[in-house]
């Protein structure tokens, strides 16, 4: 033991290191801070540390090449002894990653912990929830497969919309006119190089700065927060009911760090890695890319989005959510910190949560997307065509033919992107139903030009007979005053 | 600490020899970071400043006008011309071919305009269906439904000696120079 002390004191003579480390290690902190609620900082350290090991570790069998990056994939999933685990440990490290950064970013709202003096520590988590998320897509770019050669294509369309100097930013995130080894290279120099570095530097001066500034103290209802008074009052709070961080507080910081470093490394053993996909080569047009989970809601929205407000939303609203979030603490410096005196911060956590949840669970059906392959592997369900006439049974035929079961389910099998045809003759009469199919509207393409008369008369007749059993099909009242009474009676025997 | 009056009272008055000497040492540094930023900024705006001349559009061959029979739409497969070695498959590029007739054609890039998906054809309803957000197109291009707002890019297209080729060479988006190549120019429809 007396060894290793005099080791010890000999490189400390040197590297004057003990003494800070131990000052930072054990300052004061306020006693309520030991908690739960405050571990999300450390673990968001945590998990970026577990990138860096996991990241490194790939590097030394992938390759960033557009030609070969997908087969050093394939090794690292199927060669290499426990390739796969580093790799799914990476992707599900980054997805933790996401998330306990937003958590953090939610808890430090909440807690008022944006507030004087802790302007810049807010601003600069910004700036690291940016480069989280930068992370994250530049990764999926790196797992060099379908998915993240057409989400290129997605990110390359959204820059292209830049008045005046989109064209120019394209060419500049491709590293030349397509998809292709240049735009591969350069997002492996942002992924490792670039970002990571960036990364490093603030994370180091927002730990720089909670030493400095000292965490925030528990927020007390009726606490105000004022500029002339907050830090006497603070120092005299880690005076009188401080504590030292280790042990004080740290313990929990270390058992939630473990935790949730098996977390990680549970998820990555059950669920194994991301991907890849189909080989990145772009004459294989039968796929359906999708983006990862963090960006969901903007693929939903962007379905959703009436089609002239998409380009202004994607260029507006970022930039104004990331100004308004760098402004926040310079316009709520002051005043309460506590949650329970700040509905309207509350609602709007909930309202952005909700927003981004409900988007990010639409994405993942899609419901917008034609079904491809329905119109040839779901077929109308024999209860449709049952006890049916020849015409209509024709009509059913054109109805799978000419692809109409790609939008429109029928016995809940077919696409979702228009409405269900199960009891269409119910919301439709025969003329309205024959001016939908030729002329189309309302987001459905017209079929005129593309349908004999025969055909839409067949298609139709199917059409009519789609109604419940104890349900008569709509039909245009006003048709009975107009025609005669023979008439009427031949109209009525047709249904 | 007994030389520190002294020092502050020479800077104040006069300039220094040696504060001197550090000024012209930062604006020497200054000339040399102006030297290298050249080369640096033009090696990182080298895409941007290739592609504004469009000097990455030229013509290239889908093959015979034999391939694309009349009244069809078919799919073709073409290399990219500006190859770098370690582009792999990703300079394979495919569009959609549509002979109307003779020597009439119109050669669809596969990229929805919406987002830059790959659009398939089905011959049957005669519409291009996007996988990613459900935009439609007619078969001669235009939007049907969904959220394009324009209908599909198309390639300016030239038959010689039985052989069809078209200007290709950028990835089509919105902004692109090829987006607005086939909306000037009449041999596209």
């Amino acid at each position: 033991m007396r060894m290793i002390a005099k080791v010890g004191e000999w490189f400390d003579h040197r590297l004057q290191l003990a003494a800070p480390i131990r000052e930072a290690a054990e300052h004061p902190v306020p006693r309520n801070t030991a908690s739960w609620f405050y571990v999300f900082g450390s673990a968001a350290l945590t998990v970026f540390i577990l990138q860096l090991v996991t990241g490194i570790l790939l590097a030394l069998i992938y390759v960033p090449s557009a030609g070969e990056a997908w087969s050093s994939l394939q090794a690292l999933n199927h060669q290499v002894a426990l390739g796969w685990f580093i790799r799914a440990m990476h992707g599900w490290g980054s997805n933790f990653m996401v998330a306990i950064v937003l958590i953090h970013m939610v808890q430090v709202f909440l807690f008022g912990a944006h507030k004087f003096p802790r302007e810049l520590t807010w601003v600069i988590g910004v700036f690291l929830l940016l480069m989280t998320l930068g992370m994250a897509f530049s990764g999926q770019v790196l797992r060099f497969d379908q998915d993240a050669y057409w989400g290129l294509g997605i990110g390359a369309s959204i820059a292209s919309r830049v008045p005046i100097a989109g064209p120019a930013i394209v060419k500049l995130m491709l590293g030349g006119p397509i998809i292709a080894g240049a735009t591969l290279s350069r997002f492996f120099a942002l992924h490792v190089f670039v970002i990571p570095g960036m990364l490093i530097a603030f994370v180091g001066l927002h730990v720089l700065m909670v030493l400095k500034l000292g965490i925030n103290e528990w927020p007390m209802p009726g606490r105000i927060v004022k500029r002339a008074t907050y830090e006497r009052d603070y120092h005299a709070l880690t005076k009188s009911e401080g504590a030292p961080f280790v042990p004080y507080a740290v313990w929990k910081d270390l058992f939630f760090a473990g935790f949730i470093i098996l977390a990680v490394a549970a998820c990555a053993l059950y669920f194994g890695p991301f991907g890849p996909t189909g080989q990145p080569d772009p004459t294989i047009i039968q796929t359906a890319p999708k983006p990862d989970y963090f960006f969901l809601w903007l693929y939903a929205l962007l379905s959703l989005l009436p089609p002239s407000m998409e380009t202004p939303f994607l260029l507006i609203v970022p930039p104004v959510a990331i100004i308004a979030l760098i402004l926040l603490p310079f316009l709520s410096g002051e005043g309460e910190k506590s949650w329970k005196r700040r509905p309207i911060a509350v609602l709007t956590v909930l309202l952005i949560a909700i927003t981004l949840g409900t988007f990010t669970r639409m994405a993942q059906f899609a419901p917008w997307s034609p079904h491809m392959n329905a119109w040839s592997g779901d077929p109308v369900p024999d209860r449709f065509v049952h006890g049916t006439t020849a015409l209509e049974r024709q009509g059913a035929l054109v109805f799978q033919v000419k692809q109409c079961r790609n939008c429109h389910s029928l016995g809940d099998t077919g696409g979702k992107r228009g409405p269900a045809l199960d009891s269409v003759a119910v919301r439709l009469t025969n003329d309205q139903l024959i001016r939908q199919v030729i002329q189309g509207g309302g987001n459905m393409p017209a079929y005129g030009n593309n349908l004999s008369p025969a055909e839409t008369t067949a298609l139709v007749a199917f059409l009519e007979s789609l109604h419940p059993a104890g349900q008569a099909p709509a039909h245009d009242a006003s048709r009975e005053v107009v025609l005669s009474d023979s008439d009427h009676k031949e109209a009525i025997a047709q249904r | 600490m007994s030389t520190k009056p002294v020092m502050a009272a020479s800077s104040e008055a006069t300039v220094s020899r040696r504060g001197f000497l550090m000024k012209l040492g930062i604006l020497f540094n200054g000339f040399a970071a102006m030297v290298l930023a050249v080369p640096i900024v033009r090696f990182l705006s080298s895409s941007v400043t290739r592609g504004r001349a469009n000097a990455y559009l030229s013509w290239v061959p889908l093959g015979s006008i034999d391939k694309f029979p009349e009244g069809e739409t078919r799919l073709a497969t073409f290399q990219n011309p500006y190859v770098m070695p370690t582009d792999g498959k990703t300079v394979d590029t495919a569009c959609w071919v549509r002979r109307i007739a003779g020597d009439k054609f119109q050669v669809f890039a596969i990229n929805c305009a919406h987002l830059g998906c790959p659009v398939r054809w089905f011959q049957q309803s005669g519409l291009f269906m996007c996988p990613c957000h459900g935009g439609a197109y007619y078969r001669d291009g235009s939007r049907a439904s969904g959220p394009p707002e324009r209908g599909l890019f198309e390639y300016p297209y030239e038959v010689k000696d039985g052989v069809l080729t078209i200007q290709a060479g950028e990835l089509p988006t919105p902004g692109a120079a090829m987006a607005s190549l086939c909306t000037e120019k009449p041999p596209c429809a």
